[in-house]
């Protein structure tokens, strides 16, 4: 199906200045690998060498940080916008 | 001059020039203001600080860039109080308040600004904005004010009134934001992407900001005569003050401007929001986020960004996290101010019933030396306490009246 990735800045060089990519994904993870796929680069920056989300990466499907839903695995319906958010701000 | 050389990524190690610039753009790790400590060595001595002025600017050689001129409203160098009635309530032998409430708008966060509006100055920004609990948005509205900038900052909109009134009587745009601060942090970090030309002190021009929080350490050091206390109780919210003390100790240690060892750093959180404590008593890795319920605004961050970073820390140098509830941090803003004559908001009512907590189970050594770090000031909060701290009696003006209100009064002081 399809959904929307919100890339934060530090992304968008890799892919030409776009702030958001559309991809046909299912879950989080497949989002993510879809976006790769197209621009290769990004996975390996989101995700560790476990496959695990870097631990300064926060990401929000329709505004509800992954961390309070399925991780990954979270299942993504149509529409939906899945944003890439650097953790390190604030406080 | 500083001897500040450019930013760092502290997970990676990618060096990046000093510029408008937060996580690395490999591994999305936060990026650390470096230093030539060697170079500073040479020049930075005891003498020469003392010298300084008496704010946080007398640091200038261990802080980022200023430019030309800091933005400078006079954070910092506020007192070190040795405590006598409040270090016999608790029974510890040498207690020191490090009373931040002091600062030109009553909290520590004016120490982090004026660091984080000078190297925006100095990278050509013209517009202040920040994401905040409530006491960075009055700092930054204050400064932006004193040097003729716009700023928008940016906040849950339900915070105190006396944080919202002390922020808009600035002057700049304040965005009240439906949600908790995480959201609002998580929208700013979206609003940088949109405005490059916006200085967000706590996310763009985040590691200049943190900067800021070493000269509470710095402080700390040269106010006990150049030396380093034992052990240091820090209040947690996104960790960053944490981290950044315990950075300000190690450089002031590698310059061998002070005597002593690192001192144990102690963190204090209140339970209803307590992601780093309860991810240090659980022995995690990682931080958990928590949706935060606590009358501790100031510290209600439930997804910490240097969550990681406070936990290692804790770890590596034997501390501990005090987590404690809303009745015991309105308790002990209490028995600050009725011991000390120190009137604290929240914040400093979680560091002090934290001590109290983590001296009753044995982590923190009442008989080596303790400073606790009170952040900022009571009238930030004064919701919190307005129910409760009333007039003692409501008498007509005769002085009968007055006499029988007093005697009462006596009658329960004596009881």
């Amino acid at each position: 199906m399809s959904v929307t990735v919100r890339l934060p800045s530090q992304l968008r060089t890799l892919v030409g200045g776009a702030g958001e990519v559309p991809v046909e994904a299912a879950t989080v993870r497949e989002a993510i690998v879809a976006v790769d796929v197209a621009y290769p680069g990004i996975a390996v920056r989101v995700l560790d060498d476990r496959g695990l989300l870097r631990r300064f990466v926060n990401v929000f499907v329709a505004d509800e940080d992954i961390r309070f839903l399925d991780g990954l695995d979270t299942v993504l319906e149509p529409g939906q916008t899945v944003s890439l958010v650097p953790a390190v701000a604030g406080g | 001059m500083s001897f500040a050389t450019g930013l760092i990524c502290r997970e990676c190690g990618s060096a990046y020039p000093s510029e408008a610039r937060y996580s690395c753009e490999n591994c999305f790790g936060p990026l650390e203001v470096n230093y030539d400590l060697d170079a500073a060595k040479r020049v930075v001595t005891r003498a020469s600080i003392a010298s300084g002025p008496p704010s946080i600017w007398r640091y200038a050689a261990l802080l980022p860039d200023p430019g030309t001129e800091p933005v400078d409203l006079g954070a910092g160098w506020t007192p070190l109080r040795r405590s006598t009635r409040l270090a016999e309530a608790l029974g510890v032998r040498e207690l020191w308040l490090k009373d931040d409430t002091r600062n030109p708008t009553g909290s520590f966060k004016d120490r982090v600004v004026s660091v984080a509006m000078s190297s925006a100055r100095r990278l050509g920004f013209t517009t202040a904005a920040c994401a905040s609990t409530g006491n960075l948005a009055t700092s930054v509205a204050a400064h932006a004010a004193f040097i003729g900038w716009p700023s928008v900052t940016i906040i849950p909109s339900d915070l105190e009134k006396s944080k919202i009134a002390m922020t808009a009587i600035f002057g700049g745009t304040v965005l009240g934001v439906e949600g908790n601060y995480d959201d609002v942090n998580r929208l700013c970090v979206e609003l940088v992407a949109e405005h490059a030309d916006w200085a967000f002190m706590n996310v763009n021009l985040r590691p200049y900001y943190a900067e800021g929080s070493k000269t509470l350490a710095f402080e700390i050091c040269e106010q006990l005569g150049w030396r380093t206390p034992d052990q240091v109780v820090v209040p947690l919210a996104s960790g960053s003050q944490f981290t950044k003390v315990a950075k300000g100790f190690d450089q002031f240690i590698k310059l061998g401007l002070v005597d002593g060892a690192a001192p144990v750093l102690f963190g204090a959180q209140a339970t209803g929001c307590s992601p780093i404590a309860t991810a240090f008593a659980k022995g995690a890795e990682v931080v958990t986020p928590q949706r935060p319920n606590t009358i501790a605004r100031s510290l209600a961050i439930g997804n910490p960004a240097d969550g990681p970073y406070v936990l290692d820390e804790l770890r590596a140098s034997g501390g501990d996290c005090g987590s404690v509830s809303d009745d015991e941090i309105l308790e002990c803003i209490g028995l600050l101010a009725r011991t000390e004559g120190i009137f604290a908001e929240t914040a400093g009512g979680v560091t002090i019933a934290s001590l109290r907590q983590m001296i009753a189970r044995g982590t923190i050594d009442p008989e080596k030396s303790v400073v606790a770090i009170i952040s900022g000031h009571g009238l930030k909060t004064l919701d919190a306490i307005v129910e409760t701290a009333t007039v003692s009696s409501t008498i007509t003006p005769s002085l009968e009246s007055a006499e029988e209100a007093l005697r009462f009064h006596q009658l329960v002081a004596a009881s």
